[in-house]
């Protein structure tokens, strides 16, 4: 168990051979930034040569690249796949083929599930759904404490000997201290990281949105910046002192930013690896956006103000959020049609992360392209897995995208099963056309009109 | 006229003239009040369902009057006892209801937004009768109907609300419609009741009664036992202390108005409730001219609508 590819699982299925000619790559890993004919033969990239220099070997079929992008595929370690017990929000079939609509090669489940994933027959159970149905190798993170109920260890080590990619007891932070020492005690006995939801339950309080002139107005109870900085410098630091591996989730505040700089000073000295995420949403929208009260917009942690958002761009751009991961949480349609308060927090994400922020971020030149495809595709790394590359002799993990083409989020469907999505009716750049993962067409573009990113005449 | 307007969500959906063309029509109303007979036939054959998922006297009260004194068939349901106990979602509860063709919902909630929602899922008028901390706009429109029949025009006037805005509908609906009608609005409080980032809502705001002599009207918000227990403040005797309004506190020529239940001797001291100062009493007159004046705004007083009748 000590490979972590066999600590992702998907559903078996046929090698792709194709050839995909005269195609714009850009891995920022390999160094690739310009045209090429790329060879996948056996599910492995077989050969990445000069543009219009190969030929299509017979039986495999070739795809037209002009005018197209290749990327290493996208690799999302924070994903609600609600498997078990909440299959009327998603499950591991639906859930992995929205991922690779939305260029994901492998994603990482998390365990707040009913029954939460929180023993070893539970992780079992969703690791054999996840050999029969996954569409894309898919990982998992076991809860940290039983019933994520922040008082008593899972069995850390023997979930890890099944399986589990790390720990998390995500949607809810571990509040005692003490307890979250042991467990930081414990990764280093076992490996993986585990990755932290961050936030004071005392500081949130009965909050619904971020703390600021707009809940002001709206009346409704917030979430201050500081539960979440607090927490993170409070974890940064018992982190540093066992020499723990930790991956902040979600970061959505100015302040933790901050916090994670001061981290990462006194992180160079001493063993400790520190990782954090931006979402696609907290890069791109603020708490304006909940003044017409769409719970789609309501999410933990929450909508910030313009200056969190930008101070989370910036933490991208310096590195110090080393990822961006979707947070991808589904509910159903009755649950979301409620008065604000009562909605369940959470937006979907996984079929609109690059194109959100490819739209809001990388087209307007705030953001470069290869790092945003280096971010995308770095999720992995925290859990141990090799990022994708597009070079000869690895196994194809990589995306095809149409950066000129243009579509509006939700207008036909999605992959998902839920449909709560914060980009829902926006028009956003980047069309998915053909994802392969682990040497697998794991999504492939039709030309009808069924296809949810079905491009627009332009 | 401007606009029609099918629905009343927020004060702010009106604007200074919305807000003057209903409290001029209320002004009649409060004629009709004073009549032996107290009816017009302006809804007669329509119906107006209250919706009331919170527990209240006076609003509900006041529109079940108001509806009932323009003819309307009134169905009144309350929280406790109905479908809604028994875990109904909103949403089925108004598709249930909107099966018997209200022309209106009038409806109050614990949750913010609630009247927004049902606004979407129904063919009827929604007149939101508080929702959860964000709005009371029948409530701001009669307390600036009791004060233009007090003082005249709102312009320039300096108007203080005190006390827990935090957790305040009526604050929140009263800033918008006192500086929709030209006043200047300050909030004062305890630093813990007053919410960060208000004051990007173009008013003053301050933990200090020192200057409340600026105020040409005080503007007290009820305290609630409640606030105690969350540590929002120490106790009331200590609130009392500092924030209530007594007759050591006021100027003269000051007015002083509370949107009710009064906590008597908390935010206001008994003397002042009962004196000449005190506006409370005619602001809950006011309640059911002017909740008659907006249903009558927005199911006859509508283009849309008059076509049709």
């Amino acid at each position: 168990m000590n490979d972590s590819r066999l600590r992702q699982f998907q559903a078996a299925g046929p090698p792709a051979d194709l050839l995909i000619s005269s195609v714009y790559v850009l891995d920022p890993r390999s160094g690739i930034d310009g045209a090429r004919d790329v060879l996948i033969r056996g599910g492995m990239v077989a050969e990445v040569a000069p543009a219009d220099s190969l030929e299509a070997p017979a039986g495999s079929e070739r795809v037209d690249g002009r005018g197209r992008h290749l990327f290493p595929g996208f690799v999302d370690p924070h994903v609600h796949l609600r498997s078990p017990g909440q299959e009327y929000k998603e499950d591991v079939r639906t859930g992995t083929t929205a991922a690779a609509a939305g260029g994901f090669v492998s994603i990482i489940a998390m365990p707040n599930t009913a029954p939460p994933i929180d023993s070893v027959p539970i992780l079992e159970a969703v690791i054999a759904t996840a050999r029969a149905e996954a569409r894309i190798p898919t990982g998992f993170l076991a809860a940290i404490t039983v019933g994520l109920g922040g008082r008593e260890l899972t069995e850390m080590a023997a979930l890890r000997d099944a399986g589990a990619l790390g720990f998390t007891d995500d949607g809810k932070p571990v509040t005692s201290a003490g307890l979250l020492r042991r467990a930081l005690q414990y990764q280093r006995l076992v490996g993986g990281a585990l990755a932290l939801h961050e936030e004071d339950p005392e500081l949130s309080g009965a909050g619904v949105m971020h703390e600021g002139a707009v809940s002001a107005r709206l009346g409704l109870a917030g979430i201050p910046s500081v539960s979440e900085s607090t927490f993170i410098a409070r974890d940064a630091a018992l982190a540093r002192y066992e020499e723990a591996a930790v991956h902040f989730q979600h970061v959505s505040a100015a302040e933790s930013v901050e916090a994670l700089g001061d981290a990462r000073i006194r992180a160079d000295t001493s063993g400790v690896r520190i990782s954090a995420e931006a979402t696609p949403h907290h890069l791109t929208l603020t708490d304006e956006a909940l003044t017409g009260l769409d719970t789609r917009l309501k999410m933990n942690p929450p909508l910030r103000t313009e200056a969190d958002r930008q101070a989370i761009v910036d933490g991208l751009r310096s590195g110090l959020l080393t990822c961006i991961a979707t947070d991808h949480a589904p509910h159903a349609r009755h649950e979301k049609e409620q008065p604000l308060e009562q909605a369940p927090m959470g937006t979907t994400g996984l079929e609109t992360a690059f194109a959100a922020v490819f739209s809001e971020l990388v087209r307007p030149g705030v953001l470069s392209l290869a790092l945003v495809v280096e971010r995308l595709s770095a999720g992995g790394e925290p859990f141990g897995l090799a990022p994708p590359t597009i070079q000869p002799g690895v196994p194809a993990n990589l995306v095809l995208i149409n950066l000129e083409g243009r579509w509006v989020v939700g207008a036909h469907g999605y992959r998902s099963r839920s449909a709560n999505c914060c980009f829902d009716g926006r028009r956003l750049w980047g069309v998915v056309d053909l994802t392969i993962a682990a040497g697998q067409v794991a999504f492939r573009a039709t030309a009808d009109g069924g296809h949810p990113h079905r491009q627009e005449d332009r | 006229m401007s606009q029609p307007l099918r629905h009343l969500l927020s004060i702010g959906d009106l604007g200074r003239a919305g807000i003057e063309r209903i409290l001029d029509r209320a002004l009649s109303f409060a004629e009709v009040s004073g009549r032996e007979i107290k009816k017009v036939p302006a809804l007669r054959g329509r119906t107006v369902v209250n919706l009331f998922y919170e527990s209240s006297t006076r609003t509900s009260s006041s529109f079940e009057l108001a509806a009932k004194r323009l003819s309307a068939d009134v169905v009144s349901i309350r929280a406790s006892g109905s479908s809604v106990d028994k875990g109904e979602s909103l949403r089925d509860t108004v598709e249930t209801l909107s099966a018997y063709d209200p022309a209106a919902i009038v409806i109050r909630s614990p949750h913010v937004g609630a009247a927004s929602l049902v606004a979407g899922w129904t063919e009827a008028s929604v007149v939101n009768a508080g929702d959860g901390k964000h709005e009371h706009p029948t409530q701001a429109l009669l307390d600036v109907f009791t004060l233009r029949q007090r003082i005249g025009p709102l312009e320039g006037r300096s108007i203080w609300i005190v006390g827990d805005v935090l957790h305040s509908r009526v604050a929140r609906s009263n800033i918008l419609a006192f500086q929709a009608m030209g006043a200047r609005v300050t909030l004062a409080g305890p630093p813990t009741l007053l919410p960060r980032g208000i004051e990007q809502l173009g008013v003053e705001v301050t933990p200090q009664l020192d200057a409340l002599a600026d105020a040409d009207v005080v503007y007290v918000l009820r305290m609630q036992q409640e606030r105690m227990e969350a540590a929002y403040i120490p106790t009331l005797r200590e609130y009392a202390q500092r924030y209530q309004i007594n007759p050591g506190r006021l100027r003269p020529g000051q007015l002083v108005m509370h949107p009710g239940p009064v906590n008597r001797g908390v935010e206001l001291s008994a003397d002042v409730i009962d004196s000449a100062v005190s506006l409370i009493g005619e602001q809950v007159k006011a309640g059911v001219a002017v909740r008659m004046a907006v249903l009558y705004e927005l199911l006859v007083g509508s283009p849309r609508l008059a076509a049709v009748a």
